[in-house]
């Protein structure tokens, strides 16, 4: 699966086809599945095709949420009094696949305002530049989202 | 086309310069590094989206519009992992966040 996809990528990207650059082609697929081989990404179920539908449903909503707060920071960066409350949140998310609190911590961190301190297992710690922001995170609401992304 | 796809394009070139420049006042303004981190940010999501979207408007349907997709979506996975490595390493150093705390009420009664 991987192969054909990253087979077509390098069509995509040089749109190229004489020799030589198709055998660079192969060359650099089978390096990246070998190295993706030996780091154990087979392992998980990472690459399931039936994730792709909800990642990306997950996408257009996170993206919603990259705007929102977008529009929050650049309020309080612009407003003269500069009303910053910073506040560490902690919390226990839900999900328990690695791959999981990886997408979780990265979509806290993506969105402006939210920052992803550290991970201990379920432990989340995040820094929030406004208490309110704060308060978000731990409603759960992203928490949720991703851990609906793997259950069937 | 030609004038419909200029207006577009040059309308999200400038909403992405206009967060670049609002994510560099930030950067100056914000008192310590975490907070500094969080304007960073708004150059990082909708500076970076905003930017590359006008441009792809400007390529049209073709293969570079694609190509710039697939920048705009790595950069979107690897810019809050460089940030979260930052972030973890400056706690690891012993940088405080100058910040109160909220933990989660369930677990802790």
């Amino acid at each position: 699966m991987l192969a054909v996809l990253l087979g077509v990528a390098w069509l995509l990207w040089s749109g190229f086809f004489k020799p030589l650059l198709l055998a660079l082609g192969a060359f650099s697929c089978v390096l990246v599945l070998i190295v993706s081989y030996r780091m154990h990404l087979f392992d998980t179920d990472f690459f399931a095709l039936r994730l792709m539908s909800r990642l990306i449903r997950y996408w257009a909503w996170l993206a919603r949420e990259v705007v929102r707060s977008s529009m929050e920071v650049t309020r309080v960066v612009l407003s003269r009094r500069l009303p910053i409350s910073p506040t560490v949140a902690e919390f226990d998310a839900h999900c328990e696949h690695p791959v999981d609190r990886a997408i979780l911590g990265n979509s806290i961190t993506l969105t402006p305002g939210t920052l992803t301190l550290s991970i201990d297992g379920q432990r989340f710690v995040v820094h929030a530049l406004t208490e309110k922001g704060a308060r978000d995170i731990m409603d759960g609401e992203m928490d949720r989202r991703v851990s609906q992304l793997r259950s069937r | 086309m030609g004038m419909f796809q200029d207006i577009v394009s040059w309308i999200l070139l400038t909403g992405g310069g206009f967060f670049v420049l609002v994510g560099g006042i930030g950067v100056l303004r914000m008192p310590n590094l975490y907070t500094r981190m969080h304007a960073a940010s708004v150059t990082d999501t909708m500076g970076a989206a905003l930017v590359l979207g006008g441009i792809m408007v400007q390529a049209g349907p073709s293969l570079a519009a694609i190509k710039l997709a697939a920048i705009l979506l790595f950069l979107l996975i690897t810019s809050p992992t460089s940030s979260y490595a930052l972030a973890h390493s400056a706690l690891l150093a012993g940088i405080q966040p100058d910040a109160g705390r909220a933990a989660d009420p369930e677990d802790h009664p």
